[in-house]
């Protein structure tokens, strides 16, 4: 199914949780929400579970208006961030809700309702903990039963909100990469919301990069990583730095340094932003001075802190450099991705 | 003083008070009661009037509470899993019953439907009885015990929130099937506890019912007033028999409010907490 | 468009609330008000300034006051030793407690009636030491403490409970005495609770009906009480005068809730801090 959602504007009270966000999502895609907290990112997602009600906007499933359906109606499933299992069924009673509330003539038959939880207990790898209650299981276990419990009703699309936010750093590892394998084989469109970014580039198809209620860059993975449309998207997805510089008829500089070419930016003061990988000591050329402060091994790698001009900046060399600690040293960024400053 | 000297010595003070105060009247009701053999008890709750005030009593209990109990389910809904202007000063109205004294609760009903009263002479036109009569008692019971079970459930729901109600409803469901089967079961001990609170007030009260009653024997006297009755007429022995089954049901009242809360814990009844 | 809500059943819910407390509390406090304003200011004054009826103001609100401090302390205590400490019968003693609330009040009011009277078990040897109690002011007294000790209990319960045992050690590797501690570390973030115990137990003293016309001399200007006035007005077909004092009352409890409320705002400000 796919989703259209155009000038959708939600408001808690009179603080407004977003602002004017356009976003349209393919059929069978794999989104993510990523943004910090306030971003607005778990609002949008349940407004498009109709558990927000949006002050203005449309939202479009398949072509067809969806505002104006209830939850009830909307053929979505959810996910909660904290599981909301209902607390006095069993596990089997909570996949199987969605199925035995259905009207008299929708409704499958007992039958039919146990062996559809069978399957979906085998799918989610809980085999024969039907019997249980969710206070029973672990975290990862009620996370899977969640997820049973939504895909149960066969949504057309399906919505996690933090899916392993509560869990543990394993058990989210392997989650993430079970979840994933699942999209593959559901096929179902899936939007989920995330505050970390490595999830978001590990699973999605595409990113949707939010702040302050609104969507700051919609891209692929390595769009959103490689060519980040604002200073936010490139700090908020993986380690970057960011030192002043300044633009003259497309060149970035500080003092004689060239830091990028060939650019399409204004004139005037800019700030250039670049990864710790890609930060070199020593270079040919002109370089950045900077005193050397600390060095440390981090398995195969080697991490040089450089203090420049009262910043501290990391670098990720291969190898131990040859300055000594508490000594001036030379640095260059390469790849550097210059904005105009504010 | 040691401190397991003065631990102790507070412990015993604590108990000899509370036995004293509060244990000392109970046990003196059932002293009274069994006075004259159990064969006696039997005899006194079999007299008519005797006979009558059970009846009556359980009479308004079985309207009032079950009247209270869907009022408490409408009104914990509506109060605790939404949030509107004015929210909380109808959470203060519902309290209101209970701060009032129970003669005042009986008089503000004369004032409605007695003779003088603001639709009184509608209903005395009409040959309809409100006043004296049962109609008149069942009102002022329900007015007396409508906070009790509200009071339980309110704070219940809204400790627990709404995100099974949402979940429920992503997954297909009507209100009120979410009601039925999500929220229905989860504050079912608090339910519970707020029933009995309910029907040990309606089953006991007194003042209120005093007041609009009439106490005409056989016919419009509770129990409560029934005591009140026998002791007027030095009957002791007998009114301290009906005392004793109402003794007897505030008994069982505590024995299951204990046992709610000690097995249901804090989570189910944080009113209690 | 109106404002839809995504939980389904408010409009329903919230209806039927509305109506039920329009119907059996609204419109019956607001006959309450209109009767007693039907004869002017002036009228409501001259009611009120009756010496019989200032004397029984000066008789509900006195004695209640009285025994809502007796209870203040022996509620403290009570909750003291049921919160820090563990012994046998600790249970028991819990349940105990809310005895007075699930005991029907005209069971009490007998039960404590015969308890003091000169014959009593109690009142008899008070009597040898010159005290009478049944059919005085005292008794009113004893009957109130009766009915308003748990208010107290459980008020200062829940406080206790939260109280940071760290602070109170800490205090005594600085050298503090137990009593100290009790009045400088332990007694101030207690205020608001005793306070509200308090309140709640005069509230339901000024207006308690059944357990004290037993006791009580219900001598017109020394031992009766407000409630028992404003029934002897009824019985006289007084129906102003008994909605004049009914109002005052009605006010008084107001003012009571009012207060409760402000004392636990504070009490959430003391503590949340």
């Amino acid at each position: 199914m796919k989703i259209d959602i155009s000038g959708l504007i939600c408001r808690y009270g009179t603080t407004p949780a977003i602002t004017g966000v356009d976003l349209a999502i393919a059929d069978g895609e794999f989104v993510a929400l990523l943004g910090p907290s306030g971003s607005g990112k778990t609002t949008l997602l349940r407004a498009m579970a109709g558990l927000e009600l949006p002050e203005a906007g449309s939202l479009a499933f398949d072509g067809a208006d969806a505002l104006g359906l209830p939850p009830n109606q909307r053929g979505v499933g959810f996910v909660f961030q904290h599981y909301a299992l209902f607390k006095h069924m069993t596990v089997a009673e909570n996949i199987g809700f969605g199925l035995s509330i259905r009207p008299r003539g929708r409704r499958p038959d007992k039958a039919a309702i146990a062996a559809k939880v069978a399957e979906l207990l085998e799918l989610v790898q809980l085999p024969g903990l039907g019997r249980r209650y969710p206070q029973q299981l672990s975290g990862g276990q009620r996370q899977r039963v969640a997820l049973a419990r939504a895909l149960a009703i066969e949504p057309r699309l399906l919505l996690l909100d933090e899916p392993f936010g509560a869990l543990d750093t394993q058990v989210r590892t392997e989650l993430r990469l079970w979840l994933k394998d699942l999209h593959r084989r559901l096929g179902v469109t899936s939007v989920f919301v995330t505050h970390d970014q490595e999830e978001a580039i590990e699973l999605a198809d595409r990113i949707v990069v939010m702040r302050q209620g609104r969507i700051e860059q919609v891209g692929t993975p390595a769009e959103v990583y490689a060519a980040p449309a604002s200073p936010f998207v490139y700090g908020f997805l993986g380690q970057a730095h960011h030192i002043a510089c300044t633009v003259a008829d497309g060149t970035a500089r500080i003092g004689e340094v060239v830091l990028a070419r060939d650019l399409t930016l204004a004139d005037g003061p800019a700030a250039a932003w670049f990864r710790p990988h890609a930060v070199e000591l020593e270079p040919e050329g002109p370089a950045l001075d900077g005193t050397l402060v600390d060095l440390n091994a981090i398995g195969p790698r080697v991490r040089a802190t450089i203090s420049y001009e009262g910043k501290s900046v990391t670098a990720e060399l291969e190898a131990a450099p040859e300055n000594a600690i508490g000594r001036h040293c030379k640095w260059r960024p390469r790849g550097v991705q210059v904005f105009n400053s504010e | 003083m040691g401190p397991n000297l003065s631990r102790g010595a507070l412990i015993a003070l604590a108990f000899l008070l509370l036995l004293v105060f509060l244990v000392a009247p109970l046990v003196l009701v059932f002293t009274r009661a069994l006075e004259d053999g159990p064969g006696a008890v039997l005899a006194a709750l079999a007299q008519p009037d005797a006979l009558a005030a059970i009846r009556l009593t359980l009479l308004v209990a079985a309207i009032a509470v079950p009247l209270n109990l869907v009022f408490g389910l409408a009104a914990s809904w509506a109060l605790a899993k939404f949030r509107f202007p004015g929210r909380s000063l109808l959470v203060t109205l519902i309290d209101l019953p209970l701060s009032v004294s129970p003669v005042v609760s009986g008089l503000v009903y004369v004032l409605v439907f007695g003779a003088q009263g603001l639709v009184g002479p509608w209903f005395i036109a009409h040959g309809i009885k409100i006043m004296f009569a049962v109609p008149g008692i069942v009102l002022a019971t329900v007015f007396v015990t409508l906070p009790y079970v509200a009071r339980e459930l309110i704070p219940l729901m809204e400790a627990q929130g709404r995100l099974e109600e949402e979940a429920a409803l992503t997954l297909g469901a009507s209100g009120w099937q979410t009601f039925r089967r999500v929220t229905l079961p989860n504050v079912r001990w608090g339910l519970l506890y707020g029933v009995l609170l309910c029907n040990a007030r309606a089953m006991g009260e007194f003042g209120a019912v005093s007041v609009v009653s009439g106490h005409i024997k056989g016919l419009t006297n509770t129990m409560p007033l029934q005591i009140e009755v026998l002791y007027n007429e030095y009957n002791l022995p007998a009114a301290f028999t009906v005392a004793g089954l109402l003794a007897l049901l505030a008994l069982v009242t505590l024995a299951a409010k204990s046992l709610l809360e000690w097995h249901i814990g804090a989570d189910h009844l944080p009113s209690r907490r | 468009m109106a404002r839809r809500r995504v939980l389904p059943g408010l409009p329903g819910t919230l209806g039927f609330t509305l109506a039920y407390l329009a119907l059996m509390v609204l419109l019956p406090l607001a006959a309450l008000v209109l009767r007693a304003g039907e004869i002017g200011l002036g009228g409501f004054a001259a009611q009120i300034g009756n010496a019989r009826v200032e004397a029984a103001f000066r008789a509900s609100f006195g004695i209640a006051a009285v025994a809502a401090v007796i209870d203040s302390f022996v509620g403290l205590l009570v909750a003291w030793v049921l919160v820090r400490y563990r012994f046998w019968g600790r249970r028991l003693l819990d349940a105990l407690v809310d005895l007075p609330i699930a005991l029907p009040t005209a069971v009490a009011g007998i039960a404590l009636t015969e308890l003091y009277a000169d014959t009593g078990w109690f009142g008899a040897p008070l009597a040898a030491l010159g005290l009478r109690v049944a059919f005085t002011p005292l008794g009113i007294g004893v009957a109130l403490a009766f009915v308003g000790l748990p208010f107290v209990v459980r008020a200062v319960e829940p406080v206790l409970v939260d109280l940071d045992r760290d602070v109170e050690e800490a205090a005594a590797t600085l050298g503090a005495t137990p009593w100290q501690i009790f009045r400088r570390i332990i007694l101030p973030p207690l205020w608001p609770a005793l306070l509200t115990g308090f309140t709640l137990a005069f509230g339901r003293g000024i207006g308690e009906y059944g357990s004290v016309i037993f006791i009580a001399g219900n001598m017109p200007g020394l031992s009766e009480i407000v409630p028992l006035l404003i029934v002897v007005k009824l019985e006289q077909f007084d129906v102003t005068g008994a909605a004049v004092l009914g109002t005052v009352m009605l006010v008084a409890s107001f003012a009571i809730m009012l207060a409760i409320n402000a004392l636990q705002s504070w009490s959430q400000r003391r503590l949340g801090a």
